[in-house]
């Protein structure tokens, strides 16, 4: 077993308790820094810790913090980013329903930082059950005088407001969503200026994942070289939720040590590949990452690590396909979602993606051309053009389909038809 | 018309916070689960509430998967058409309910009582394949759970 942090109070058939959490040890971190230390500190135990945000972008959770001035205007928000429309990420809403605190903890804590006093949790619909459980806690956290005014007894106030989403992917990006907050179209908004500049209503916003601010309290509790000596290797820091799902016996949320194995992750906690199956390739960290085949079977799921192979770690949702999976139906599968998920306000993402998914559609169904293969390579190029990351987030399954299964699309076109049947 | 008491709620919400058109979407919902969906005249309602033109809060009710601008039935059927459960074979269920509700999907059942809509991933790929009805979640789904969940449904109505 390894060491469970995130997942310590977590139990299969209910939500861990109030009383749980901070018998745990929780809450003590906010009580430690009310009482005595500054908000440039908290920002800098992020920062050393190598705290890297979990949403998918991986941006340093200290530096995000940090650029919200100390000179810079009131009211200030924290936003925490409870959409999760990714297909095949689920583990923030494992995070939430088996230990609330321990998130409400942390964006209290983010509010800290940068001296804000209202926290908005912005959660998608169907995640209902974990919006009303959430409102739940906070309602029990004031009573106890962990959250609202004068927090124990310090000075210091914050509330948080749950923000239910209407549902749409495009949500989960930053600047999107804080249009989707002020109640306006949600399209995406290119900076500058940045949110920690003027986001929310021209404030100061800090916007991170549901998992990155639940790192947090237990960051401030035990220390920055504590959380990177948590990662397997010396490049990652802290322990990452793997969300596994496809062809594996067991599919679920797992805390693991960030740098641990795929292989590791598959075999060990997985339950290994269903049965009668072959790993032929897997997305490793959700919709938007590239196929990672199978020569990288072994290797160590951190950010670096899957950079320096050409792909990303995302948010860690590894969805693993085996050898009678057919990619070309995947990719067509994902380009349907990008294709109708895409805000519209842009053309190379709003005409591109049809274009992509059709072409896909007449190679899966056996009417593909040879040409198509330059086209597809020429319009997953022009999706990098777009106003946002959602576009180039799409590029990537479709560009590594053709760079590694090249093979699997030819005899699409050759043979007319699908060869997996 | 809104009834007075839907009215009062709202208006006190509104009320309550610094910007009214942040609960935009919280008042669409409300408006949709009085009138069944989100009709010419809640976007007008809602316009009026929050001190937005109607073309500003139809700009958000025609962006959003779950809100309605035209009519569903009692029981909104959210089937997840992405990628692992169509791994796992959701497309055959899909076309499974399809069948027994006689309807193709974005259609209501003639008693007005299901509606189908697919859906991107519902965030419940550990229970692929999974529908959503009213926002509550079922899965793993099997052609023998279907059957059971909708005579359960249409017994309780
Ligand atoms: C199209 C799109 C969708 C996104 N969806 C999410 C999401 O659902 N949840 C999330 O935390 N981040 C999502 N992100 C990433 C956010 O833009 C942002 O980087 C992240 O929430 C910041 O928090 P973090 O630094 O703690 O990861 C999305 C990005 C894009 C481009
Ligand atoms: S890339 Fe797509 S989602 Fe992003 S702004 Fe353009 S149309 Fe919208
Ligand atoms: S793919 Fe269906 S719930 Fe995620």
């Amino acid at each position: 077993m390894t060491a469970q942090v995130l997942f310590k109070n977590r139990h299969p058939d209910r939500i861990a308790t109030l009383a749980e959490y901070r018998h745990s040890g929780g809450y003590e971190a906010l009580a430690k820094v009310l009482a005595d230390s500054s908000r440039q500190q908290v920002q800098q135990v992020l920062t050393d810790a190598v705290l890297l945000g979990r949403g998918g972008a991986a941006f340093p959770a200290g530096v995000k913090l940090s650029t919200v001035a100390a000179d810079a205007p009131y009211p200030r928000y924290v936003v925490c980013n409870a959409d999760e429309m990714e297909p095949g990420t689920f583990k923030d809403r494992v995070l939430i329903h088996a230990d609330p605190h321990q998130l409400l903890e942390g964006i209290c804590l983010a509010g800290f930082a940068v001296d804000a006093h209202e926290g908005i949790i912005f959660i998608r619909p169907e995640y209902e059950g974990a919006a009303r459980i959430l409102e739940r806690e906070i309602a029990l956290a004031e009573k106890e005088g962990l959250l609202g005014q004068n927090i124990l007894g310090s000075g210091f106030d914050f509330d948080i407001i749950v923000h239910r989403s209407g549902g749409r992917y495009i949500c989960g990006e930053v600047t999107a969503q804080l249009n989707a907050i002020m109640g306006r179209r949600p399209n995406p908004q290119q900076p500058p200026p940045y949110p920690t500049e003027k986001g929310l209503w021209d404030r100061p916003t800090v916007l991170q994942n549901v998992e990155t601010l639940c790192c947090m309290p237990h960051i401030v509790r035990n220390g920055a070289d504590w959380f990177k000596g948590l990662a397997r290797t010396e490049s990652g820091a802290g322990t990452k939720i793997f969300g596994i799902s496809g062809r594996v016996r067991r599919p679920g949320c797992f805390e693991l040590p960030m740098g641990v194995r795929l292989s590791e992750i598959i075999e060990n906690h997985a339950g290994g590949m269903a049965e009668g199956s072959r790993f032929k390739a897997c997305l490793p960290g959700g919709a938007s990452t590239g196929f990672l085949p199978a020569e990288h079977y072994d290797i160590p799921m951190d950010f670096e690590s899957l950079k320096q192979a050409g792909n990303r770690l995302g948010t860690g949702a590894i969805m693993v396909f085996d050898h009678r999976t057919c990619l070309v139906g995947v990719t067509l599968n994902l380009m349907e979602f990008f294709a109708r998920e895409s805000c519209g306000w842009c053309t190379p993402c709003r005409e591109g993606l049809p274009v992509i998914r059709e072409l896909l559609r007449e190679i899966e169904e056996g009417r593909g051309k040879p040409e198509y293969v330059g086209v597809l390579k020429e319009m997953g190029r022009h999706l990098w053009n777009a106003y946002c990351a959602f576009a180039p987030g799409a590029a990537a399954p479709l560009e590594s389909l053709l760079a590694h299964f090249a093979d699997e699309v030819q005899e699409h076109i050759e043979r007319k038809a699908c060869p997996f049947g | 018309m809104l009834p007075e008491n839907l009215k009062k709620e709202l208006q006190d919400r509104i009320a309550a916070v610094d910007h009214p058109r942040e609960l935009v979407v919280d008042v669409l919902f409300a408006l949709q689960a009085h009138y069944g969906f989100v009709t010419d005249e809640a976007v007008e309602e809602a316009a009026g509430l929050l001190g937005m033109t109607p073309m500003e809060v139809d700009e958000v009710a025609t962006f959003y998967t779950f809100v309605y601008r035209r009519p569903v039935g009692k029981y909104v059927i959210h089937v997840c058409d992405s990628v692992i459960c169509w791994l796992e074979g959701g497309r055959s269920l899909q076309e499974y309910l399809s069948q027994k509700l006689s309807i193709a999907p974005g259609e209501t059942t003639a008693d007005g009582l299901f509606t189908l809509l697919p859906v991107c991933c519902i965030g419940y790929c550990d229970r692929a394949p999974a529908m959503l009805i009213n926002k509550k979640v079922y899965g793993p789904l099997t052609p023998e759970t279907i059957d059971q969940l909708l005579d359960e449904l249409r017994e309780a109505h």
